[in-house]
This record gives C-alpha cells, structure tokens and sequence, in this order.
C-alpha cells in the first residue's frame, strides 16, 4: 500500500467526519465545547485501554471516549444550570480537570506501554499506514476502516435527521413544542463529536482536532448563507487543507498534522478577507466604491446647478474635498458618461444633467 | 385525571408553580382559556408571562400544576397547538432562506424523517402570502428587517395549523405595517374559530385588541372577559404591586 495515499485518503476521512458534525458545532455557537470533548476523551480512552487488559483496541478506545465527552457535556451543562459558574468559565473548568485526570493516569499507570502522551497531544498520521489489519484477505490500513466508519455514521446522521438537526440549532423551543426532543438530538451530536474525536485522535491528536472541527465550518460559514452549501463548502475546506497541508509538509518536511491545520487556518484567513458575502477586504472595497458613486453624483449634480464651467480648485474649496478624491470621484463621473472635461473645467452631459432629476440624489 | 375538566377549553391550567433557584416565578396559577377568542396576557416585567407559556407547552420544568389542551395531554395534543417565541430567542444569522423558516411551521405534520417537498413549499408559500412577504421567499434571513422576521415567524405558525395558538409578545418592537399585518392574522384565526393567546405588553392597545385578559403578576390577578377585567382597580393590583417590591 502506498503509503501517501493512506496518509492522505486519512486526512480526507478526518476532516470530512468532522467537518459534518462540526458545520452544526459552529451553528449551535459551541465551538468551545468541541475544544473540550476532544481532550476530555483521553480519561475515557486510558480507562477503556485500562478496562480491556491493556489491548490497543479501537471499539473500547471508541466507546470510552464517547463516555468521557459526554460526562463533559452533562457535567458543564449541570456546572452551568446552577447558575453559579457561566457556561465559558464551566468549560475551562471541567475539561482540564478531566484531561489532566487522562495525562496523570498515562504517566502513573501506563509507562511502559504504547501510549505515549505526543501522540495523544499531537497525533502521528505518519505512522497511519503502519497500522494494518487483515479484512477479506485484504490489509488494510486501521485508519481506513475507523475513519470510513466514522464518516460514514457521520453522514447518515446527518442526512437522516437533517431537517431534525436544522430545526432544533435554528429554534429549539419550536423543535420541543413539535415533539421532536432536541435534548437526545443535541446528546447524539455530542456523542458523534466524542467519536469523531477520538477516531481522529490517533492522526492529528488532541489539539489539532478542534482545527479540523471547527475551522473548515468557520470558513465556509463566510462564503455561503445555505445551510447545504455550507456542509458541502466545509467538507471541501477540509479536503484542501488535507491535500495542501500534507505537499506542503512533505516538501519542508514539517508535521503533517500541523500543516494541514495551519492551511485550513489560511483558507480561513482568505475568506474572511475576500469573502463576496461579508468579506474584510471585500466590504471596505465595496464601501469605497459606494462613497465614490455617491460623490461622483453630487459633483454631477453640484455642476448641473451652474450656469457654466466650474474648475476644479471651486469645487474642492466648496465640497472641502482633498484633490486625490476629487480626482478618483471625477474619474468616476467621467467614466459613467455623466461628465466631460471642457477647456474652462468640467461640465455636465446630458445624461448628467438626467440623473440629477432623479430621486436617488437628494 | 379529575372529572372537573372541561373538554370544549382550549387551555385549562390549573394549581401552576415554576420555580427558579428557590424563587416562584409562577405562583399556583389557575386559568381556563375560552375557545374562538384574542386572548392577552398582561403584566409588568419579570411577571412570569413568558414562562407561563414555556411552561405550559412544557419548556421548562413545572414545580406543580397540571395543564389541558382540548380536555388532553400535552403529548396527545401537540399537533393543534402553534407556539410563536420571541424573535430574539433565534439566531437571525442562521444560514437558510424566508421560506425554508416558514416550512419549519410543517415539520410536526410530517414528523421524523420525512423530508418536505413541493407540496410544503406551495403551503409555505401560500402562509407568506397572508404576511405580504411573498416576494421575500428566497431572502436569506439575515437580511430583514425586525418586523419583517416577526412575520417570517407568523407565517410559520400558520404553517402549523394549529387550533390554538401561543405568541409570544408578537407585538414587541415592530413598525406600524407589521403591526396591521399581526392584526389581520389575528382577526384571521378568529374567523376560523381559532384560539389565540398573546403575551403583550402595551396597556394602551390591550383593550382594543383582545377579547379576553389575564393579569399576570407571578400569580393570576385576574382573568375573564376584557370589559369585566379591564378595570382601574384590577390594574393597580397587578402594577402596583410590584411597584412596591421594586422600590
């Protein structure tokens, strides 16, 4: 098996599961919460690991973790019903306390063994096609059959309770009131997050799994307002950072996972700049252009009350305009055709002297 | 199950207490809703309106009391009963169109997994169309105006088809349109024999609007037809009061 391809077609399997469940992550304003199920699996995954004798098995690992992130949830959502403690502080208190209970128990209890804690902080995708097992008669890569699974229940959630899951982030109480329990729903999706974090786990790791989590829906959230759009653009999102990142790391021979974190963050980056939607850059461009559009009809309009020529030392003595705006707003005017430059200084076209009769300017 | 109850109301509460951290936000609230009328429920803040709502159709949890829909449980009437929460209870950025809010009004009907299709469009269709906000439908929603998203919420409840209604202060912060439009639908349900009940908050428009009042101050202080209700006395005991503990 060639090993690139496993490393890759990996990453594409753990960027596409968590992008799923992620897109709902982002919309229901918890991306803090995934942040903390993704360490808060490790207690559970040394317990399963205690619990099934020291095996390196993938179903107990898988069920433990589960456990463990949804011990979180409850625990911060009792944290924070008692009104004591708000819902971000109650975050930061119970996902250390149960990650620290996970690094303390693999450093007391499991020295010896194969579970060491850089990979559990920082994933080791390179060794993704060492890990083999024998199916059909066919060796396949562990990582294939996990993250395929994974995928796969991902996406059937996903599709099967698609308007369930649309109803209960928009509006829960209408969700509740038309009987459709957007608590089990909400527990479901929590229960996939803990799964999809610690199938994740063994590639990129505890800390850079909230990049594949959360990042992909953040940049496609930028760069569409359809929620089918939005799966789909962050499924695509991941798929990039999982093939950029792995080149690129490949070729400056860097961590693979850290690569492909830092390209999602770059395509993040790129559409909060340049998004066509509410794009950073694309806003200001948009603004500058309003304003000109505005100044350039109140020249055409100011030159259209004269009886002659205006130069354009009056016009910015009266507007109090600094020559370079004047320059950008004439241009404007004259590219619209609503002005032409004459010997004496500009004056208005007849198409000008229309607009001026128009309700848009005042 | 007591033989008290009667089967013709819409709404029958009787002996509600919601508590919140040891304080009653809800105090032993009896009320019977009459079928076929505009029903208000009015009284100062932090009265309990909108919790009485939430915790009648089981939203938040109930210290004591029991509640019936038509003479029947909560669960066995669920699909006669429409529920309109404030609008700023939802994320107004959500990523969907006008009319993608309005077939949420049709999910009960079709219950789990059943996707809607062209026939719940044209039914969604035909709700905004009762707002005039046809020619919004493919909006994406973060793209109105307050009270244009009060009757994207509107035309979802009418989606639901509900016998009995639940609004809550529907009339909160809206331009004068929307207000005529809420009316319209409003006087609209009647017609149809439908019940309404409406949280709201302005004194002045109360009487015009409603049929039927309950004054609300974490307990009922009165509750009945709007002429009878409506009066001097009834209304210092509700505002007064709480006056009072206030400062």
């Amino acid at each position: 098996m060639n090993p690139d391809l496993v490393i890759v077609t990996t990453a594409i399997l753990v960027s596409s599961a968590s992008a799923l469940v992620g897109t709902f992550l982002v919309l229901r304003r918890m991306a803090l919460l995934c942040d903390a199920i993704s360490h808060a699996v490790l207690p559970g995954i040394v317990l399963a690991y205690w619990l099934s004798g020291g095996a390196r098995a993938t179903l107990p690992a898988l069920l433990g973790a589960a456990a463990a992130g949804l011990v979180t949830v409850s625990l911060v959502e009792w944290l924070t019903r008692t009104g004591r403690v708000k819902n971000d502080a109650a975050i930061g208190i119970v996902f250390p306390a149960l990650f620290s209970l996970g690094v303390l128990a693999v450093s007391l209890y499991f020295r010896q063994v194969h579970l060491d804690l850089d990979a559990v902080l920082y994933g080791e995708i390179a060794y993704a096609p060492l890990n083999t097992l024998w199916l059909w008669g066919l060796e396949l890569p562990e990582s294939w059959l996990v993250m395929g699974l994974l995928t796969l229940l991902n996406l059937l959630f996903v599709l099967l309770f698609y308007k369930e899951l649309k109803l209960s982030t928009f509006d829960a109480g209408l969700a509740a009131s038309l009987g459709f329990a957007p608590g089990v729903l909400h527990y479901a999706l929590m229960a996939l997050v803990s799964f999809t974090a610690v199938g994740a786990f063994q590639s990129v790791g505890a800390i850079l799994i909230v990049a594949f989590l959360i990042i992909p829906p953040a940049t496609a959230y930028l760069l569409t307002r359809r929620l089918p759009t939005m799966l789909l653009l962050a499924v695509g999102v991941g798929v990039v950072a999982s093939l950029g990142g792995y080149a690129l790391a490949i070729w400056l021979d860097a961590s693979i996972a850290g690569m492909m974190a830092t390209v999602a963050g770059v395509c993040f980056a790129l559409a909060f700049l340049f998004s066509p939607l509410e794009g950073f850059l694309t806003t200001r461009l948009r603004r500058r252009r309003q304003r000109l559009e505005v100044a350039a009809r109140l020249l055409v309009a100011h030159l259209a009350h004269h009886p002659q020529p205006v130069s354009e030392q009056e016009i910015m003595a009266e507007f109090g305009w600094h020559p370079r705006f004047l320059r950008q707003a004439r241009e404007k005017a004259l590219q619209a055709g609503w002005l032409e430059a004459r010997r004496e200084g500009l004056w208005p076209t007849s198409r000008g002297r229309a607009l001026g009769q128009g309700p848009s300017v005042p | 199950m007591t033989l008290t109850q009667t089967a013709t109301l819409p709404l029958e509460v009787r002996d509600l207490t919601v508590v919140y951290r040891e304080q009653p936000v809800l105090w032993d609230v009896d009320l019977a809703i009459p079928p076929g009328q505009l029903s208000a429920i009015v009284g100062p803040n932090g009265a309990g309106k909108s919790t009485l709502l939430k915790a009648v159709l089981g939203l938040v949890p109930r210290a004591s009391g029991q509640v019936w829909f038509f003479g029947q449980s909560l669960r066995e009437a669920r699909a006669r009963i429409g529920y309109v929460p404030q609008r700023n209870t939802v994320d107004w950025d959500f990523p969907t169109s006008v009319l993608d809010v309005v077939m949420m009004g049709l999910y009960g009907q079709l219950g789990w997994f059943r996707r809607p299709g062209k026939r719940e469009r044209e039914a969604a269709m035909h709700c905004l169309e009762q707002v005039s906000l046809q020619d919004l439908a493919h909006r994406q929603i973060a793209q109105l105006s307050g009270g244009q998203q009060q009757r994207v919420f509107l035309a979802r409840a009418l989606a639901q088809n509900a016998d009995l209604y639940f609004m809550d202060e529907p009339f909160a912060g809206v331009d004068a349109v929307t207000e005529e439009a809420i009316l319209q639908v409003l006087h609209g349900l009647k017609s149809q024999g439908k019940t309404v009940v409406v949280v709201h908050h302005d004194l002045e428009t109360v009487r015009e609007y409603f049929d039927h009042l309950t004054l609300l101050n974490v307990q009922v202080i009165a509750s009945g037809p709007m002429e009878e209700t409506f009066t001097s006395e009834n209304l210092r005991r509700t505002y007064g009061a709480k006056a009072r503990t206030g400062g």
